[in-house]
């Protein structure tokens, strides 16, 4: 490689994030640790029924004899969970009935991030759930939703205006006791959304939430739950950006979807948390735990995915496909720059007949980053005839970063088909003089090339997300060349 | 004057590869640099446009009076300079479209203009891609992927229509060209010609310069011009081969 491109590199690889600021928000916060007494103060400030706090101190139970998962491609430093708070909700002094009610600065936060939820009321008809910390502050749009039939809201409401709902399909698809995070989330999850499909509706919006977080020392524990009734249909988006901290911030979020017969859910992440500084100090650690169910017949469930933020990322998007004829999507972007590790991936469970599933996994290292895909298709014995297509794919920039695929493959019948593709490749010097030479400079090319490879899930993205993306994939990698 | 070349050396690995190359191109001039492989014509062009890895160890190239090696490739093309590659490289899920327009507007943006509305461009491509006879199959497709060796010099001079630079470079575009590929691309390269423009033609055979004729002919040899002249020079050439060239210079220097 040339001088010139290795200088770039380093530059760009050293650019700062760019959404770094601080909201100055009087947070309410529960005290430092984790204890029974922890979660009783969540469940009581939450004004929660009983059954949910006995929901939550079980999963404490589990989780206090679970260890954390170590077999992920990452080092991750010891996380003393004693040391954080887990609860912080912006102080609120009545409820919110418009936007003018919304505390300004907060406001001015969205504004930053080019999100006004204002703007996106007026413009782009997306009902917005933003949660700043752990508290929803506004939920729009829910009238247009309500004629529909549509619930969507805070987790809290949800608890509070459809208990019976939540009660049958909280855990469904993520059990308390899945796993050390997921556990742990189960016991203090503080906020997140709901949303009920009800039978052949299909949502006329694209439904969307802005994650944040923004008080220091605060460990984030979002709960997300989605239920797409019979033929019902919708299309989910779930953004996120985080100011810049010094110290790393746990995320240990879970979504959950529950897809009926003939239903349809797309959900859609750009994730763009802070990543912490060049040398790799601060930002998130993100550790995901995201699944659906195809539970009826030809039911469909899809992940799309841009992942370039968080320190450290831990995150499999999986679908169970239950139902027959039932399908699962999961297409990837991940990228990753000077000290990020990710390892990401999906899980495909065959459990019903003819089901079909497809994994597009775009990774792109820069920096001295490292990135995994890590996935699992299986096939059971009962899932005859069913299909699998894997496609992973990895992109280098620059030579101290890697990648790595660790794919896994269970067949348990002979009728199933299961196909995996696997590339590495790097962006060549001769692909960005050509570009240079058309008179698009250096970092152009690059946003250009690694946009056209990531091209394939960038598509999958609803139309207003795609812009958000394609301008993050090129932020995320200015220039980083190899 | 338009292009200067003074006195270029170039080394590739310490290896010295140009050897004290002299050329000047006017504006509307055709120029063809002949001669024999491996002897630096390629060399000179990825010079010209800024490639990386080549030691220029002595000499200067000047651009409308500009130093030309201080820029970096993306400004030589914004200040016109086209090169139209041997070997054009394909890049994956960057449609040609976006690829192009792309281009034109950082091309624009540098001459201080606004960037060219969705409908001008369009109807920039439709007349230009005609030119070349390229169909919208091709221009639809990612950059130059899936392109046959013809249509992929076709594009290359479709892109030369669509930036309209000063200065064009053509490496070897005849090389693989069919008969018919090759009228396409001479009568492109004819008809982009102005009195403002100049092209130089990099070649090995006389063939493309029955379609596209030269103003002027340089032969190129060992890392220096060691002929130059009118077109009759290239027939020449041809006629008498490159040992003739070999023949006379070593002449030259006994």
């Amino acid at each position: 490689m040339a001088q010139d491109d290795k200088q770039l590199i380093q530059e760009v690889t050293q650019s700062e994030y760019k959404y770094g600021f601080i909201t100055n928000i009087e947070t309410e916060t529960a005290i430092k640790g984790l204890t029974e007494d922890t979660i009783r103060f969540i469940s009581l400030k939450k004004t929660e029924p009983e059954w949910l706090l006995e929901y939550r101190l079980k999963a404490f139970a589990k989780w206090k004899e679970m260890k954390q998962p170590n077999w992920a491609q990452l080092k991750i430093p010891e996380i003393d969970f004693q040391e954080i708070i887990y609860y912080a909700a912006p102080k609120r002094k009545k409820e919110l009935e418009s936007l003018d009610q919304v505390d300004p600065e907060l406001l001015d936060t969205f504004n930053k991030l080019g999100i006004s939820l204002d703007e996106q009321k007026r413009l782009s008809g997306v009902a917005v759930d933003a949660v700043i910390d752990s508290v929803s502050v506004k939920t729009t749009f829910t009238e247009t939703l309500s004629k529909h039939g549509i619930l969507f809201c805070s987790f809290s409401e949800a608890v509070k205006n459809h208990p019976d709902l939540v009660k049958k399909y909280l855990g469904m698809a993520v059990p308390p006791s899945d796993n050390f995070f997921a556990a742990l989330n189960t016991a203090v999850f503080s906020d997140g959304s709901f949303c009920f499909i009800p039978k052949g509706v299909r949502s006329p919006m694209e439904l969307s939430t802005y994650f944040r977080i923004n008080a220091a020392n605060t460990g984030q524990f979002e709960r997300t739950l989605i239920i797409a009734d019979e033929g019902s249909y919708v299309s989910y988006m779930e953004g996120c950006t985080a100011p810049q901290r010094d110290e790393n911030q746990l995320h240990a979020a879970v979504v959950e979807i529950i897809a009926m017969k003939d239903a349809e859910v797309k959900y859609s992440t750009v994730q763009n948390w802070y990543p912490g500084d060049k040398n790799g100090r601060g930002g998130i650690f993100n550790f995901v735990t995201k699944r659906g169910i195809c539970k009826g017949d030809h039911s469909k469930i899809s992940w799309t995915q841009v992942e370039t933020g968080s320190a450290i990322t831990w995150k499999y998007p999986s679908c169970i496909l239950s139902g027959d004829n039932s399908i699962g999507e999961f297409y990837s972007v991940a990228v990753t720059n000077n000290h990020q590790q990710a390892d990401t991936g999906s899980k495909m469970i065959h459990l019903g007949k003819n089901t079909k599933s497809t994994i597009i996994s775009k990774g792109i290292s820069a920096g001295q980053s490292q990135n995994s895909y890590r996935g699992l298709v299986k096939m059971t014995k009962r899932a005859t005839n069913s299909r699998n297509f894997s496609q992973c794919d990895s992109l280098l920039l620059g030579d101290k970063c890697g990648a790595h695929t660790f794919p896994y493959i269970e067949g348990a019948n002979k009728s199933s088909i299961i196909e995996h593709e696997a590339t590495t490749s790097k962006i060549s010097e001769d692909q960005l003089f050509y570009c240079q030479q058309r008179g698009i400079n250096q970092e152009s090319a690059v946003g250009l090339i690694v946009n056209g490879y990531a091209k394939e899930v960038l598509n999958k993205l609803p139309m207003e997300f795609a812009v958000e993306a394609q301008k993050l994939l090129s932020i995320s990698l200015e220039g980083s060349v190899g | 004057m338009l292009l200067q070349v003074k006195n270029l050396h170039v080394s590739i690995n310490g290896k010295e590869i140009l050897k004290g190359v002299n050329l000047e191109v006017n504006k509307g001039e055709v120029h063809a640099i002949m001669g024999p492989n491996g002897t630096g014509k390629s060399t000179l062009a990825a010079v010209i446009a800024g490639k990386n890895g080549y030691e220029i160890t002595q000499g200067e190239i000047l651009y409308n009076g500009k130093n030309l090696l201080d820029m970096p490739p993306e400004v030589r093309a914004q200040e016109g300079i086209f090169l139209g590659f041997q070997y054009p490289v394909e890049i994956p899920g960057v449609s040609m479209t976006n690829f192009m327009r792309t281009a034109l507007n950082e091309i624009r943006k540098y001459h201080g203009q606004e960037p060219m509305s969705a409908k001008d461009f369009l109807a920039r491509m439709t007349e230009k891609k005609d030119l070349v006879e390229l169909t919208s199959k091709l221009t639809n497709r990612s950059v130059n992927e899936g392109f046959s060796g013809g249509e992929k010099k076709k594009n290359e001079i479709f892109q030369m229509a669509m930036l309209d630079p000063q200065l064009s470079i053509l490496d070897e575009t005849d090389s693989g060209l069919d008969i018919d590929a090759l009228r396409i691309v001479a009568h492109g390269v004819n008809k982009l010609k102005t009195k403002e423009n100049a092209t130089v033609v990099i070649t090995h055979y006389q063939r493309l310069l029955d379609y596209i004729v030269p103003d002027f002919v340089h032969v190129l040899f060992e890392g220096k011009v060691v002929l130059s002249g009118g077109k009759e020079l290239a027939l020449e050439l041809e006629e008498k081969g490159y040992d003739w060239i070999k023949k006379e210079t070593e002449n030259h220097s006994k």
